[in-house]
């Protein structure tokens, strides 16, 4: 069994279940619909503030929302005990955190590609930068989200009370790439600023935590 | 090694009564900051050993997860716990300071910043380990540490790039620009001490915590002999 098969097949499986229950991704939208909507009513803001204040929102509830998805990734798996099934089993630990990885990635971004045009019409953005390198944030800060994110659901899977624990880890690791995204998004939508370095920035957080997670989860799976 | 550890803790004590004298009566007052300048003999080195308390954390949790002994692990939790404790020292003292020389409590400057997001970090790992259970605590723990580790001098590039592309407040009073030679010493002096405050209070913890591995492990023990009979 290679890592590859591992992952395709553990990632289809739940591509396939979420396409049949959407629990993640119903969730995930209605709670970033939400937050929206409540955030439009605290601050009121003009077309000219908002393109301002969006990065921040729109990362803010992005990265609340994505918690809901990711505390959802490895509940289903300890019904059934399929996670002991799989430590016992050959296949290598990281190909089962790659799978998960890589479909919560694919979650979110669902959620922001299907997000943005309502930030749009409740917020009256429109950018004053090119849009494209919005797309390249997006894409690198939400892996920036996921790649922790599912690594630290790994860890608060063990913990009592379990939902609580996961933002209270991610957060506090997560304010970097944060920072990133949201500074990002306000230099390309106002286009006061080049995003060059955030977005190099990211980048380098990605591959950081993408190469300690990898390191890692093996003994965090196997952890008695 | 108990009498050691007695000796250890008697020159601490001695080294502390010290170094507060030299630091309240001996040093220079400074002329523009004046006596609130003094703040600072405790400010840097709780700084510092904090620093070298999440720097134990970080290496005994990677022999953690290498040799998977008991030792490390309590060490790591000792270090984080007194390391948290220093860090909130240096955050305590770092506005009572500022009010008065900078005008204002609080700037989201590099070093702030940088600071209270490893206070934050380090506050999350001991939440971790108070709510995960048995067995898992320590390579849960230790895997967060090294996350936590590694993203301190992230954050820290970070703010610096977020922070110098924006215009900061008015930051005056640099302690780099030479210290008098009566300031330096006292400095040393409480450098010194709160090395050895940190060290006496990682020992404790240590052994505190190794007792209590030691009544659960007999805990367990007797409760599995219970369940034999």
């Amino acid at each position: 069994m290679t890592t590859l098969s591992v992952t395709r097949t553990t990632l289809l499986k739940d591509l396939r279940m979420e396409w049949r229950s959407k629990d993640a991704i119903n969730s995930m939208l209605f709670f970033a619909l939400l937050v929206v909507v409540i955030f439009s009513f605290a601050f009121n803001p003009t077309a000219e503030e908002s393109r301002r204040i969006a990065g921040g929102l729109i990362w803010v509830a992005f990265l609340f929302a994505a918690v809901v998805a990711l505390n959802q990734t490895w509940a289903r798996e300890l019904r059934n005990q399929v996670l002991d099934a799989y430590r016992v089993s050959p296949a290598p630990a990281n190909a089962l955190f790659l799978a998960k990885a890589i479909g919560n990635f694919f979650f979110v971004v669902v959620l922001e590609a299907l997000m943005a045009p309502l930030f749009v019409v409740f917020y009256d953005l429109r950018s004053v930068g090119p849009v494209w390198q919005l797309i390249v944030v997006a894409l690198l800060g939400t892996w920036a989200l996921v790649v922790n994110g599912t690594f630290f659901a790994a860890l608060s899977i063990r913990t009592r009370s379990r939902e609580i624990m996961l933002p209270l880890i991610l957060f506090p690791i997560s304010i970097p790439a944060l920072l990133a995204m949201v500074d990002a998004t306000t230099s390309i939508l106002t286009g006061e600023a080049s995003p060059d370095f955030w977005i190099k920035m990211l980048a380098v957080y990605d591959l950081v935590f993408t190469a300690v997670c990898l390191l890692l989860f093996e003994s965090v799976l196997n952890a008695e | 090694m108990k009498q050691l550890f007695i000796a250890f803790v008697v020159l601490t004590l001695g080294l502390l009564a010290f170094s507060t004298y030299q630091a309240l009566f001996v040093a220079p007052t400074e002329q523009t900051m004046g006596e609130v300048q003094r703040i600072f003999y405790y400010h840097v080195p709780s700084a510092w050993t904090a620093g070298v308390c999440f720097f134990v954390n970080f290496l005994t949790s990677v022999v953690y997860l290498w040799k998977r002994n008991l030792a490390s692990d309590a060490l790591a939790a000792a270090s984080a716990g007194v390391g948290v404790m220093f860090c909130t020292i240096v955050l305590i003292t770092g506005p009572i300071w500022a009010r008065p020389v900078w005008g204002i409590w609080w700037t989201w400057d590099a070093r702030l910043t940088t600071t209270l997001v490893l206070w934050l970090i380090y506050v999350s790992y001991l939440v971790l380990r108070r709510f995960s259970a048995g067995g898992q605590t320590q390579v849960l723990a230790a895997a967060l540490a090294i996350f936590g580790f590694v993203d301190v001098p992230i954050v820290y590039m970070s703010i610096r790039w977020f922070r110098t592309q924006h215009p900061s407040p008015v930051m005056g009073g640099g302690e780099n620009s030479g210290l008098d030679p009566a300031m330096l010493h006292a400095f040393f002096w409480n450098l010194a001490a709160f090395t050895c405050v940190g060290i006496v209070l990682m020992v404790v913890r240590y052994r505190l915590q190794m007792l209590e591995e030691k009544v659960e492990a007999t805990h367990a023990a007797a409760a599995l002999q219970g369940g034999a009979q």
